[in-house]
């Protein structure tokens, strides 16, 4: 089936890291990493990632008091999205923009606040916040940023877990081919630090970081390797029709060539390595494309001891078949798991390598597992390649849900 | 407590829930949201922050004696007072 295509024409990210793509990527390049110590609600210090950009650079104080973390991160992100694609939403019909967000979770934070406000007053619910349930109904990130722009098309969030990042343009993706919109806002999103619910859980699973230097605590494919750093941040993409982009004359970051969205149905919590497999293969098909145009495979790997194992293996089935080992890389290891921000952002991390044509590693390798021993790997030091075509980026989550998402060089 | 204190206690709770207004020159006799942004649900933060702050309760019945400063400390002085 021939497809509408679909381009990327502008990018807005914050990352602990950096807060636009030019700073994400050098220090993605420099092997700087974004964690840090930071306190969390009965729980003490912990490495964590969080985000440095300016809230109020594009909302009223106001709002920010009113409004939700994800809901700042988002509106950062989508208007610095915009600014980058040099779209004037002024001039165009408002009906007809569509922001789609992928979210891990949303409402977390907001709730635990208000428990913890109440606490203070002897749990008595007549303190309460009149707010609580506006900032935690599931579509809030979205709605903040429709309030924000004055967009008047559809905007709501996509929950699917850790692959939510994807999520957020594979619908863009299907919304433009639909007609539905004609330009879409969209990507992923995540505050999740600001939770401790998250750290508690993932401690009780005994899959939450530690590590006396809290920027080596994220290390995947690490023989020392012991859980996932929590971060937040956004990357909100301007996904347009190639023919409006083009009457537009946009730049043109690449383009949507394919992706897959299945579901283990196996376990809550476990990944399935064949499922994730065939995530990969079902992408490749609808882009009609082979494992032999894929240059880039950006993983999902956690850092946990046994889910990076499994993606390691996902990734040997589903690329054993290639003549050259394409270049396999992970942003967690810089920016900790970002949650639903992660498909998203991490996608963006990788895109500068359609220019540049290096490849950032994965850091904190000291001491290489025997069983993530993949070929193509690239470990510590960014490797300069001859050809990047294409990218694969992997983003799975709890119950058993995939994502993988492939773009293209674009060529008219 | 004076009704100036109360007046001055409301601008503080005022200056928290609408943090981008400028609050030096309102008119203590003109109706705060004919010179302010403030909409319900700006009243229903001020109405919580009195009970959190000051444990004074505001009952839905009386939420139009919140309109004005000056109708503000008429209400809320014998309130503070009361509490003294």
């Amino acid at each position: 089936m021939k497809h509408t295509r679909i381009v990327i024409t502008g990018i807005g990210l914050t990352a602990p890291n950096g807060n636009n793509l030019a700073e994400f990527r050098a220090n993605l390049l420099n092997g700087v990493s974004g964690i840090d110590w930071t306190e969390v609600r009965y729980m003490g210090r912990w490495p964590a990632g969080l985000c440095k950009f300016d809230p109020f650079k594009h909302q009223k104080k106001k709002d920010v008091r009113i409004g939700t973390r994800a809901g700042s991160i988002s509106i950062y992100c989508a208007r610095e999205a915009v600014a980058d694609s040099g779209i004037n939403l002024d001039a165009r019909d408002k009906s007809r923009i569509g922001v789609y967000l992928g979210i891990t979770e949303h409402g977390n934070v907001e709730t635990e606040n208000e428990v913890y406000n109440i606490s203070q007053f002897k749990y008595d619910t007549k303190f309460w916040t009149h707010h609580h349930n506006p900032r935690t109904v599931a579509n809030s990130p979205a709605g903040e940023v429709s309030l924000n722009l004055g967009t008047t098309g559809p905007a709501y969030t996509i929950g699917a877990a850790c692959a939510a990042g994807n999520m957020g343009l594979i619908h863009a993706t299907q919304m433009l081919r639909l007609g539905e919109v004609d330009l879409a806002l969209c990507g992923g999103v995540s505050e999740s630090p600001q939770t401790f619910g998250i750290f508690a859980g993932f401690k009780s699973q005994n899959a939450l970081a530690s590590h006396a230097d809290p920027t080596k605590a994220s290390r995947p494919f690490d023989k020392g390797r012991n859980g996932i750093v929590i971060s937040e941040g956004g990357a909100i993409y301007t996904l347009e029709r190639l023919e409006d982009a083009q009457a537009r004359g946009a730049k043109i970051y690449a383009e949507i060539a394919g992706y897959c969205v299945n579901s283990d149905a196996t376990d809550y919590v476990l990944p399935n390595p064949e499922r994730q497999a065939q995530c990969v293969e079902k992408a490749l098909i609808n882009a009609a494309m082979t494992v032999d145009d894929i240059d880039i495979v950006n993983t999902h790997a956690t850092s946990t001891p046994q889910g990076d194992i499994q993606e390691c293996q996902a990734i040997a089935t589903a690329f054993g078949k290639r003549k050259e080992p394409a270049a396999i890389n992970n942003t967690k290891s810089f920016i900790g798991h970002a949650m639903g921000a992660a498909g998203a952002l991490e996608l963006a991390g990788n895109i500068p390598s359609f220019d540049d044509l290096v490849v950032h590693p994965t850091i904190n390798v000291d001491e290489l597992d025997p069983q993530c021993d993949i070929p193509g790997l690239v470990i510590n030091q960014p490797r300069s390649v001859k050809r990047v075509d294409a990218i694969l980026n992997n983003s799975f989550g709890m119950l058993g849900i995939n994502s993988t998402l492939i773009i293209k060089r674009f060529r008219s | 407590m004076t009704k100036d204190e109360c007046r001055k206690l409301v601008i503080d709770i005022i200056s928290d829930i609408a943090p981008d207004e400028d609050l030096s020159a309102v008119k203590p006799d003109v109706r705060l949201r004919d010179q302010l942004q403030l909409d319900s649900m700006d009243f229903l933060d001020i109405v919580m922050e009195l009970r959190k702050r000051h444990g004074i309760e505001v009952p839905e019945a009386d939420y139009m004696q919140l309109a004005s400063l000056d109708s503000c400390a008429d209400y809320l002085t014998p309130k503070f007072q009361a509490k003294a």
